[in-house]
C-alpha cells in the first residue's frame, strides 16, 4: 500500500518545523554502507546500503568495436533494473520508466563527468575497445535508489580490475585480472534533491520520496556540475533551484568524504 | 574453458578438482530475512553460487484475467544477474531463466496448499548473484525458505541438490569447472528437488547414465538434501533467535 | 510455556508424538504425530498443538476493525485496500448517514483512509462497515504499518501494552487487525514517539518481559509518565 496522504501531510508539517521523522537534518544522508566482492565474476562490484535501500552493482567487460565518430575509445553501456524483488509495489513485465530512467542518468553522470578516460579502452584504434557494462540491480527499495545507484557504480568501477586483452583469440581472457581501469582520481557524486512540500531534502526515504512532487539530480566532480536531471512535473523557482546549488556545494564534500574512505578501505 | 586431467591419478583413485569427498557438498550458508520489504526471504550460497529469493504474497493476482478461481498460483521468476557469470548475460529473461522459473514452481507446488488461495498469486522472486553451476537449487533452497518465512502454510521444506557423474564416478554438488568435466564419460548433471520426507518434486538431466547407477544417484542426492535441509530449518530457528535478543 | 521457552516450528517437522495430542491451527495431525504447517511459535494448551505465526500476511477475519485506504469508488460503494490479499469492499448502506449516490467521492474519495469493521466475508469478496463507534474517515494523524501478526503485542493483554503507550504519549492509538496503526496526537513529536514505541515492540515482540523493556524504553525517550 502507497504510503497514506494524511501521512504525507504530517512529514510536510514537521518540514514546515525544521524536522525530518528520523531526526536527520535536510541535508543530511542515512547511514552509507558500500562493500565490495558481491560477485567473483564480475570485474568489479559493490553492494551500496543507504539506511535499508539495497543496490548491487557489477561492472563486466568484453571487446567490442568503436562507434564511427569515436574510433580510439571505448564503450559505456549502463543499465539498470528494478526487481519486483525489492518492492512489494512492482509487477511484472518489462523494465519501467523509473529503471531506464536510472541507467541514463548514471550513464550522464559517469560519461559526463570525464571520470572515464575513454581512450584507455582503446585497443586498437578503428578496431578493438573495451566494452565497459555497468549493471544495477535494486535489492530492498526504502527511497533514493537513483543516489545508491549513483555510489555504487563509481566504487564498483574503482574497485574493478580489466580482464587480459588475449590477443591470439582477439577475446578477453577472464582468468586473469590485472590493470585498473582507466579512472580520474577525482570521483563523481550523484545528488538527488527532492521537493516535499515547501523543501528540498536529500536522500529520502520510500515515505518522504512517495510526497516528492519534483526532483533534481546533480551530477558533478570537483564541484564542477556536468549532468542534470530535473524529474517529475512540479515546476521549481529559479531562486528555489538557487538555493539547492548552494547547498549541493557544501553537500557533495561530505558526500565524497564518506564515499571515498569506504573505496580506499577496501582497495585491493 | 580449461579442463583438469589429473582427477583419475595413478593409483585409479578419483579425485575432484576441489578434493572434496564424492559425497561432499560445498561449504554452505543461509540466512533469513535479507530483503526487508518482502513478506520473506532468505539468501543461500553453496559455494561460490549465491541465491537470493524474496516472496510477496500471498496477494491479489493481477491482471484479472489470469486469476485461478480454483487455487492460488505460485509464480516463480528465476533471473541471473548480467554479472554473476564470465561472460556478461543481457539483462532480463530469456528462454533458459523462463525454463527454470517453471522448473522452480513445479518444484516447489508440491508442498504448498494452494487450494487455500483460489484466485490469488505468490510471488517468488529469485535473484543469482553469482554462478558457479547449481543455480536452480541454490533458487530453490533458497525459494523455500523465503516461502516459510513469509508464513506461507506448507507441508515441508523443500530442498535441492544435483547429483553428477564424472566420467564414471558418483559425485555430489557440481561446481563449474565438474561441469565442465570432458574426461571419459564427461559429466553427467542430475539436479534434484525433495520433499522434507523425502519425495522427488524435481528432476532434470544432461549427459548419459545408466538406470542402475541413475538409482544410487537418486539415493546419494537424498542423503544430502537431508544435510542441507538441516541447514535451511537452522536458519529460519536463528532469525526468531536473533529476534528474542 | 513462557515465552522464552516457546519452540520454534518449522514446516513438515513433527513438534510432537502422542495419541492424546490434538492439531489446532498451522497443524495436521498424522497417524499419531502432530506436524507443523507453518514457520512458527508452538503453542500447547489442554492437549492443542498449534503454530502461532511468526510472520505472513494479513488474513482477514469477520468482526476485525481494520484500517484502510479507498482505491476505488463504484456506483454503490467503495472498494478499500486494507493490505490484505483482497480488497475490502463498503457498500453506500453500510455508512450510518445519508449518502447522495451521485457524490460517493464527498463522503469518501479515493486515497482517503478509513477505519472500518468486516461484517462479513464470502467467496463474494469481504464486506466493510461503518455502522459502530468510532469508525469512519481519518482526516488526520500519522499511519504506521506494522505485520498484522505482531497486533496482539501492541495492544497487550487486555490493552495493557496500548495503555501504556497512550499514557507516555499523549495520543489516541486505535490498532486495525490488519496491522496498520493509526496516532492521533496534540503535535509531530508526539505521534512519533508513539510510532518509535510500536516500531520497537514490534521488533522486540518474542522477548520476556516486554513491558518493562517499554517501560525502560519511554525513560530513554522521553515518555510523559
Amino acid at each position: 500500500m502507497i504510503t497514506p496522504k494524511i501521512n504525507g501531510d504530517v512529514i510536510k508539517k514537521y518540514l514546515n518545523e525544521g524536522k525530518r521523522f528520523d531526526g536527520r537534518g535536510f541535508d543530511e544522508f542515512r547511514e552509507i554502507i558500500i562493500e565490495p566482492n558481491v560477485s567473483k565474476k564480475a570485474e568489479g562490484s559493490a553492494r551500496v546500503k543507504i539506511g535499508k535501500t539495497e543496490v548491487i552493482v557489477g561492472i563486466k567487460m568484453d571487446i567490442g568495436t568503436p562507434y564511427p565518430d569515436s574510433m580510439d575509445k571505448g564503450n559505456l553501456i549502463t543499465s539498470a533494473e528494478i526487481l519486483p524483488m525489492s518492492s512489494g509495489r512492482i509487477e511484472l513485465g518489462k523494465p519501467g520508466f523509473e529503471s531506464i530512467e536510472i541507467g541514463r542518468i548514471t550513464d550522464r553522470v559517469l560519461r559526463e563527468s570525464g571520470f572515464i578516460d575513454f581512450k584507455g579502452l582503446c585497443i586498437k584504434e578503428g578496431e578493438k575497445v573495451w566494452n565497459l557494462y555497468v549493471d544495477i540491480y535494486s535489492i530492498n527499495d526504502d527511497g533514493n535508489l537513483l543516489d545508491a545507484a549513483g555510489i555504487g557504480a563509481v566504487a564498483a568501477l574503482k574497485w574493478a580490475r580489466m580482464p587480459k586483452y588475449d590477443e591470439e583469440t582477439g577475446k578477453a581472457d577472464y582468468h586473469e585480472h590485472r590493470d585498473e581501469l582507466p579512472l580520474d582520481e577525482n570521483v563523481p557524486i550523484s545528488l538527488t534533491f527532492h521537493k516535499v512540500g515547501d523543501h528540498f531534502i536529500i536522500d529520502p526515504n520510500r515515505e518522504e520520496e512517495d510526497f516528492s512532487e519534483t526532483r533534481i539530480t546533480l551530477g558533478s566532480k570537483k564541484g564542477i556540475i556536468s549532468s542534470i536531471q530535473k524529474g517529475e512535473s512540479h515546476q521549481v523557482s529559479v531562486e528555489d533551484f538557487g538555493k539547492v546549488l548552494d547547498r549541493m556545494e557544501v553537500v557533495w564534500k561530505e558526500v565524497l568524504k564518506s564515499i571515498e574512505k569506504q573505496i580506499e578501505k577496501n582497495k585491493k | 574453458m580449461t579442463t583438469k586431467k589429473s582427477e583419475t591419478k595413478s593409483s585409479g583413485k578419483f579425485e575432484r578438482p576441489d578434493g572434496r569427498k564424492v559425497n561432499e557438498l560445498r561449504p554452505i550458508w543461509a540466512k533469513v530475512g535479507v530483503v526487508p520489504n518482502a513478506d520473506g526471504s532468505a539468501i543461500y550460497a553453496s559455494g561460490d553460487t549465491i541465491a537470493i529469493a524474496a516472496v510477496y504474497g500471498p496477494k491479489q493476482m493481477h491482471p484479472q484475467h489470469s486469476q485461478n478461481p480454483e487455487k492460488g498460483t505460485l509464480r516463480c521468476t528465476y533471473l541471473m544477474n548480467s554479472f554473476s557469470v564470465n561472460e556478461r548475460i543481457k539483462p532480463g529473461p530469456n528462454r533458459r531463466s523462463m525454463e527454470i522459473s517453471k522448473i522452480t514452481e513445479w518444484a516447489l507446488e508440491p508442498v504448498l496448499m494452494l487450494k487455500d488461495f483460489p484466485s490469488q498469486v505468490i510471488d517468488v522472486h529469485i535473484n543469482i548473484i553469482q554462478a558457479d553451476a547449481g543455480t536452480r537449487c541454490a533458487g530453490i533452497n533458497a525459494a523455500s525458505m523465503a516461502l516459510a518465512h513469509a508464513g506461507v502454510p506448507m507441508k515441508s521444506l523443500v530442498t535441492s541438490v544435483s547429483a553428477g557423474k564424472l566420467d564414471k564416478t558418483l559425485v555430489i554438488d557440481l561446481d563449474k569447472e565438474e561441469e565442465d568435466f570432458e574426461e571419459g564419460e564427461g559429466p553427467t548433471d542430475i539436479p534434484l528437488s525433495f520433499t522434507g520426507d523425502g519425495k522427488i518434486t524435481h528432476m532434470q538431466l544432461d549427459g548419459k547414465i545408466s538406470p542402475a547407477q541413475l538409482k544410487e544417484a537418486v539415493e546419494m542426492a537424498r542423503e544430502s538434501a537431508k544435510e542441507i535441509h538441516k541447514i535451511q530449518v537452522k536458519a529460519l530457528k536463528d532469525s526468531v533467535e536473533g529476534d528474542k535478543k | 510455556m513462557t515465552h522464552d521457552e516457546r519452540k520454534i516450528a518449522i514446516p513438515g517437522e513433527v513438534i510432537i508424538k502422542g495419541k492424546e495430542f490434538l492439531p489446532g491451527e498451522g497443524t495436521t495431525k498424522q497417524g499419531e504425530e502432530i506436524i507443523a504447517q507453518r514457520f512458527g511459535l508452538i503453542e500447547e494448551s489442554e492437549r492443542i498443538v498449534k503454530v502461532i505465526p511468526l510472520s505472513g500476511v494479513y488474513i482477514p477475519r469477520r468482526g476485525n476493525v481494520v484500517i484502510g485506504k479507498v482505491e476505488m469508488i463504484t456506483f454503490n460503494g467503495w472498494v478499500i485496500n486494507i493490505g490484505a490479499s483482497d480488497n475490502g469492499f463498503l457498500s453506500l448502506m453500510e455508512v450510518p448517514r445519508f449518502v447522495n449516490k451521485d457524490a460517493l467521492d464527498e463522503v469518501m474519495d479515493i486515497g482517503d483512509i478509513v477505519i472500518a469493521k468486516i461484517w462479513n466475508i464470502n467467496k463474494r469478496g469481504i464486506d466493510l462497515s461503518l455502522k459502530l463507534k468510532g469508525l469512519g474517515r481519518v482526516d488526520e494523524g500519522l499511519i504506521v504499518k506494522i505485520n498484522s501478526n505482531k497486533v496482539p503485542r501492541v495492544i497487550g493483554k487486555e490493552g495493557s501494552m496500548i495503555n501504556l503507550i497512550k499514557d507516555n504519549t499523549n495520543c489516541n492509538i486505535t490498532v486495525g487487525q490488519n496491522g496498520f496503526v493509526l496516532i492521533e496526537g496534540q503535535n509531530v513529536d508526539d505521534e512519533l514517539l508513539a510510532k518509535k514505541a510500536i516500531q520497537f515492540i514490534e521488533e522486540k515482540s518474542y522477548i520476556h518481559g516486554l513491558t518493562e523493556e517499554v517501560e525502560r524504553f519511554f525513560k530513554e525517550n522521553g515518555g510523559k509518565k
